[in-house]
């Protein structure tokens, strides 16, 4: 069943268009990684499903309803939970207050985060504003969980962290992912991405250029499409490999 | 012992001045609005209990009960209908709107009900007092507004700490965008923020109308005084206001009894311009947290 399902959808930075008529869906379960390069619109896209970005254009359906409309508190009520970039904690907060200022009935429990989440376990008590990045990202992507939604928004976890925290978050997550959220990751580091999500989705100057299963589709292939190579190389040359779910829209205006 | 009772009587007044700062600071917490109509939004409080008693024939403290809750929902209301608008125009337009707010809130006032000066009987607590020597007397009316002063900031500082609206208020007053993209509605979480500032300020001008006289024209007067409580306890934290309304009340009566009744006021004014010159944040600013 289609949980999210978004149809021609532009958003704008002023005169700018960041996102330009990107369709995409996904289902109860998807793990979809976006990637692409700095400036590809990846962000803006995320921003503008979870309602902290205005749709210039498009439609986005979430369980079968249109919600362009909708506030983000009222999305995030829907069951659309965001952990935006640059982790974006209460630091006045605790990280106990952190994760119940957020919370909504549900299975994941001020318990069960900090379960899967050992790195903050031991900070409960401490101020947000005392954390390191991973654990201030941890603590992100807790309290999107604490909303119990059904569909999770994550734009650039690995930003900004050292290797070995980045391990640990990415535990964290497919523990996430094991328990049957559906999750749309914004992502710049390709590995971690293809490891983590079943599907790709490749973003090159705010059109998604290529899309596919993260089994089918060849590290050039992505490659490829996020440094935008094939566009340079010429016309004549296939977009993916035949079986990749490729895609279908131009890399240029 | 004049000096000790000019102590006492300093901390009392205090309370006072806490009470009426108490949503000037809530605001400014949570919003970042300072509110320049705050005073006379306090005296439409004090003409409010005015009305009710004397049309229904009721005491000033059961008047409240009607007042208040009037004060609450005007307070939402003027959240939605003024102060939300007005923080979209950016910093200086909500100064603008609550500026203009005060003074369409001081004329309407004199042209109902003239520039009389009115007040409000506390019954028998006006006159009750505990003597405690010959030259100290606690007055029973300003030992209540203290005690109220004291439940009221307490029981907001326990609720922003200990309940989830208080959370849903620290978090908003911290990231208002983030706190949307969480699930919290900060246009409510505002608005209820507003409610409660505007209950608190109808609650100690009608405090203000028991303990002395009142006319339409003091509404900025009381915004100097509670604005000067909540500077010298540091914006944005409560339990600092209570202690700035105390330096307040202190200085101005240790002031008034060092060099005479005419210098309360000034002295006042002075430890406000001292503390701005010298410690700017206030006595007990919320620590400045950086990202």
């Amino acid at each position: 069943m289609t949980l999210l399902e978004v149809r021609d959808l532009d958003a704008r930075h002023g005169l700018l268009q960041a996102v330009r008529g990107v369709s995409l869906s996904l289902e109860r379960g998807d793990t979809l990684a976006l990637v692409g390069a700095n400036g590809a619109g990846k962000s803006t896209l995320l921003r503008t499903i979870a309602g902290a970005h205005p749709a210039a254009g498009g439609e986005i359906l979430f369980d079968g309803r249109r919600i362009n409309h909708l506030p983000a508190h009222r999305r995030v009520a829907l069951g659309i939970g965001v952990v935006p970039e640059g982790r974006q904690l209460f630091l006045s907060l605790t990280v106990e207050e952190n994760l119940l200022v957020a919370a909504r009935p549900g299975e994941w429990t001020i318990d069960r985060v900090l379960e899967a989440f050992p790195l903050i376990a031991e900070r409960r008590r401490s101020r947000a504003v005392n954390l390191s990045g991973g654990e201030r990202q941890a603590v992100a992507i807790a309290r999107a969980l604490m909303a119990n939604p059904s569909l999770l928004l994550l734009d650039e976890v690995s930003l900004g962290l050292a290797p070995v925290t980045v391990d640990d978050l990415y535990r964290s997550l497919r523990a996430v992912i094991a328990a049957g959220t559906t999750v749309l990751l914004v992502e710049q580091d390709l590995s971690r991405a293809l490891g983590i999500c079943q599907r790709v989705a490749c973003m090159l100057e705010g059109r998604i250029v290529l899309e596919g299963r993260a089994g089918e589709l060849t590290r050039e292939q992505v490659t490829e499409a996020y440094f935008g190579l094939g566009r340079l190389e010429g016309a004549g040359r296939p977009e993916a490999a035949p079986g990749a779910g490729v895609a279908h829209q131009e890399a240029s205006p | 012992m004049t000096w000790i009772n000019a102590i006492i009587q300093g901390i009392l007044l205090g309370g006072l001045y806490a009470l009426f700062a108490c949503g000037l600071s809530l605001m400014f917490g949570v919003m970042r609005i300072i509110n320049l109509a705050h005073g006379d939004l306090a005296l439409v409080g004090t003409f409010m209990v005015m009305v009710v008693a004397q049309h229904v024939g009721l005491s000033p403290f059961a008047a409240l009960l009607i007042v208040l809750p009037g004060a609450a929902i005007v307070g939402y209301l003027l959240q939605y209908g003024l102060f939300t608008p007005s923080l979209r125009g950016g910093e200086l337009s909500p100064l603008l709107a609550t500026f203009g707010l005060s003074i369409v809130i001081g004329n309407l006032l004199l042209e109902v009900f003239s520039a009389d000066t009115h007040s409000l009987s506390a019954g028998a607590l006006t006159t009750a007092s505990w003597r405690i020597s010959s030259q100290i007397s606690i007055s029973a009316l300003s030992g209540v507004i203290f005690g109220v002063a004291i439940l009221v900031l307490g029981g907001l500082q326990l609720m922003l700490s200990h309940t989830q609206l208080g959370r849903m208020m620290r978090a908003t007053a911290d990231d208002a965008a983030t706190a949307e993209l969480v699930g919290i509605n900060a246009k409510r979480v505002y608005a209820v923020a507003a409610a409660i500032a505007l209950a608190t300020a109808a609650l100690a001008g009608t405090f203000f109308g028991m303990r002395s006289s009142f006319d339409p024209t003091l509404g900025p007067a009381q915004l100097i005084f509670a604005f000067e409580a909540v500077v010298i306890g540091g914006l944005g934290s409560l339990w600092g206001t209570l202690v700035g309304g105390i330096a307040l009340g202190l200085a101005q009566t240790i002031g008034a009894q060092a060099f005479g009744a005419g210098w309360s006021i000034v002295c006042g004014h002075v430890l406000f311009l001292a503390v701005l010159a010298f410690r700017s944040q206030g006595i007990f600013a919320p620590r400045q947290e950086r990202a």
